[in-house]
């Protein structure tokens, strides 16, 4: 998307329709959920720190576990997975104690121990979707 | 008018960006404002964030189970230190890896030090093309596993910028 004053206008002009007609089109895909936000994607090595973590939740806690660990603004992802380890969250925050703080606060709260698995090498990062072909 | 921001205002920024971009025609004026600063000056700030490399990309962010990509694969394996760039680029090179991290093995509990995520919409399809990768990478025989993902309980941006500011919002 280019960064300038007015982004759906030029947009608009590369594809042929008017600046409403794009902006008329987003606010349906954000309506209907299948956009999520407008905006920049993090480099998160630069941004602060992140780490992926997992818990191995006994099934009959992980819906409120899980609905404890969504409420923290720093977990922007948090999916169930089929695995011994079977809730996986993302945290990301201003710097690496910042995390370290959640996870041992989850620890004393929970009593299960998070695995914490910070990336240490990004051998591709496409957060672009082929919608066309991919399975 | 300065051309820069002050530190208040571009945590402000940062944190309005995280949310995202308002659907209006002149966006980053409506963020100027919400942080009393210029768009020229929101522009500018902006600009130099990406070429200093602060984001990946700027633009729309798809929310990939609502248009149709159900099927979440997390492929996990147990490389050997000694191969794991090797590996990792080879696979990061495939089109239907989205993502490949290295990350630290955590024993006796986690021996698995590289991920590899898989989207599609059929399980059954994205089974079949994990089988087929592992086979042509002749990776069949390395301890593996893949986790598919059964509910989501969030999807959203990264939150960064630290939550105390001393940036008030005007307007």
């Amino acid at each position: 998307m280019p960064i300038c004053a007015e982004p759906y206008l030029e947009m608009a002009q590369a594809l042929g329709c008017s600046e409403d007609q794009v902006i008329a089109c987003l606010q349906r895909m954000a309506g209907h959920g299948r956009l999520s936000r407008i905006g920049p994607v993090f480099e998160h090595r630069r941004a602060g720190a992140s780490t992926l973590a997992a818990l191995a939740v006994p099934a009959e806690r992980l819906q409120q576990v899980a609905e404890r660990i969504s409420q923290y603004p720093e977990v922007n992802h948090n999916y169930a997975r089929e695995h011994h380890y079977n809730l996986w969250f993302v945290l990301t925050g201003p710097d690496r104690p910042h995390l370290q703080r959640i996870l041992d606060e989850l620890q004393a709260d929970t009593g299960l121990t998070p695995l914490d698995l910070p990336m240490l090498t990004a051998y591709r990062i496409d957060l672009g979707f082929a919608l066309g072909d991919a399975p | 008018m300065s051309c820069i921001l002050d530190p208040a205002q571009s945590l402000a920024l940062r944190r309005l960006l995280e949310s995202g971009l308002p659907l209006l025609a002149r966006p980053y004026q409506h963020l100027a404002r919400q942080i009393g600063a210029e768009e020229q000056q929101v522009l500018a700030q902006i600009n130099q964030w990406q070429q200093q490399g602060l984001f990946r990309r700027l633009g729309l962010v798809l929310n990939h189970r609502a248009l149709g990509f159900t099927a979440n694969a997390m492929l996990v394996l147990d490389i050997p230190d000694a191969l794991i760039d090797e590996v990792g680029q080879r696979l990061g090179r495939e089109p239907l890896v989205s993502l490949c991290y290295q990350r630290p093995r955590r024993l006796p509990q986690w021996r698995y030090n590289l991920f590899c995520m898989v989207h599609g919409r059929q399980r059954e399809r994205v089974e079949a093309q994990i089988a087929a990768l592992l086979e042509q990478h002749l990776l069949s025989d390395l301890p593996y596993q893949v986790l598919f993902s059964t509910q989501a309980f969030k999807q959203c941006g990264g939150r960064f910028a630290p939550a105390s500011s001393g940036a008030s919002a005007h307007g």
